[in-house]
């Protein structure tokens, strides 16, 4: 019974709105897993070598695939995380902003002044530059 | 006991809907496929599909049990558990992402008032992105996991893509969220039924969320991580049977929820224009509801299709260019402008 009075202590908080989302998670991942297993079982299984070899449309491969990768990309993932931060604060603003009123408009302001420096420095610096 | 008595209406009341919520997303993704075919044949003057069934209209079942009957190939050089894992997560976090819309106001069973919608979180639209983001590690580790350069290079871009379309999304959401004072989806709705859409008050921010929301699903002009004439066939390349339809099925199931997300944020959701009165008959009002929502994403797929149709593929760096340097600034510009106007009408337009 403890997992039923679990259930019932999960009603009074507000964590009981996220209870569907548990079951759908649930629900969805099993979809998810039945089907891959269905067609796991369903499916002819013939493979040869040459089949499981990693297709480059027909041209011999050379080395495989771990190795280092344009910087760039590191470089866009390390400023969306930066970024993303920020927008994140822009989230409880949004909704208190009616109630905060002209000082809080103001603090904004300057936060995107500082969001904006930084966004400028690292357009200077080509780090959005995708061409050389 | 009556406590536990309605415990168990509501889990079995969750249940069913999640199971119909999920059936139905993955039917419309179905026949979005099918769409998508037919839509492309009116576009370039020829028939399209049309042998299975009467119209092809049994096509995408025969697609479906094509792939679950296809052979399983798993690379030898690749990460096979990653390599599994990948379309799993891509289309776990699909379905997972209409937990939150709601669909139609109420309709009462057996004497119970049920909630067209899955969980009314408060943090409503936040969790979907969050969920989004999930979907980008489901390519990012399928690209990784294949071990084939192609398929890599697809990923990185995919993820590199969508992260940075990501702000440009959020912040033009937040212009949004000023407007409504509210995160929670079925809160949004309730305040445009009756009122204008926040489309009027928000055009600029739906224009930007319409561009990042056809950059998030990868579809044309932003199809990059499948640019086949770069890359081969982008990063499921190396996938087969059921694991590749579900990379393809996920994303015209994030096609159909981010139509959804539209819709509801800014065209009204399940609100029927110019029809205040309450229709009489109980539970009409729920399914007409349902109807008005359903064909707003129609015609938002429908747009989606014409784009891909009619518009060819940017260059990588027009597509980060136009991301980062266009899409930021524009939204945090439209964020301030829609704070500074509503808070100057609060205060009856003095500062």
């Amino acid at each position: 019974m403890t997992w039923l009075t679990l259930l019932l202590d999960v009603q009074d908080t507000s964590a009981a709105s996220y209870l569907p989302i548990a079951i759908q998670l649930i629900f969805a991942a099993g979809f998810v897993a039945a089907m891959i297993g269905m067609s796991a079982l369903v499916g002819p299984k013939r493979q040869t070598k040459d089949k499981l070899e990693t297709f480059t449309s027909g041209i011999t491969t050379h080395g495989d695939a771990r190795q280092p990768m344009a910087i760039k990309y590191f470089l866009v993932a390390i400023l969306f995380v930066l970024f993303d931060v920020e927008v994140i604060f822009f989230y409880p603003y949004a909704v208190n902003f009616r109630s905060l009123g002209w000082a809080g408009f103001v603090e904004v302001l300057m936060f995107v002044g500082f969001f904006l420096i930084g966004f400028t420095y690292i357009i200077k610096k080509g780090a959005l530059t995708w061409e050389d | 006991m009556t406590i536990l008595a309605l415990d168990w209406f509501l889990l079995i009341e969750k249940l069913i809907l999640i199971a119909i919520i999920i059936f139905a997303s993955l039917g419309v993704a179905l026949y979005t496929t099918f769409a998508e075919r037919k839509v492309a044949a009116i576009l370039q003057d020829r028939p399209g599909p049309n042998r299975a069934g009467p119209f092809g209209l049994l096509q995408p079942l025969a697609d479906g049990l094509k792939l679950i009957t296809k052979e399983e190939i798993i690379p030898t050089h690749a990460n096979k558990w990653l390599f599994i894992l990948g379309p799993g997560l891509a289309m776990t976090a699909a379905l997972m992402t209409c937990a939150v819309v709601p669909w139609g106001g109420t309709i009462e069973v057996l004497g119970h008032q049920v909630d067209l919608q899955i969980a009314d979180v408060n943090i409503g639209i936040l969790y979907v992105f969050a969920v989004v983001s999930m979907g980008v590690y489901g390519v990012m580790i399928g690209g990784w996991a294949s071990n084939n350069k192609f398929s890599l290079m697809a990923a990185l871009r995919a993820a590199s893509q969508a992260i940075s379309y990501e702000l440009a999304m959020g912040l033009s959401l937040i212009a949004l969220l000023m407007v409504t004072g509210s995160l929670s989806l079925r809160t949004i709705v309730e305040q445009q039924v009756g009122h204008v859409w926040n489309i009027v008050y928000q055009p600029l921010g739906f224009l930007i969320f319409f561009i990042c929301a056809l950059a998030e699903c990868n579809r044309t002009p932003f199809d990059l991580p499948e640019a086949e004439n770069e890359l081969n066939f982008g990063y499921h390349q190396e996938y087969s049977s059921m694991k590749l339809g579900f990379y393809l099925f996920s994303e015209y199931i994030n096609m159909f929820i981010s139509s959804t997300i539209m819709a509801t944020m800014f065209f009204g959701g399940y609100d029927l224009p110019f029809v205040t009165s309450h229709l009489s008959i109980p539970g009409t009002a729920a399914i007409v509801g349902i109807v008005v929502l359903m064909a707003k994403v129609v015609m938002f797929i429908f747009l989606f299709m014409w784009i891909r149709w009619t518009i060819p593929r940017f260059r990588y760096d027009q597509l980060m260019d136009l991301g980062w340097k266009k899409m930021i600034p524009l939204a945090l510009a439209n964020m301030l402008v829609t704070g500074f106007f509503i808070l100057w009408h609060q205060n009856n337009w003095h500062f």
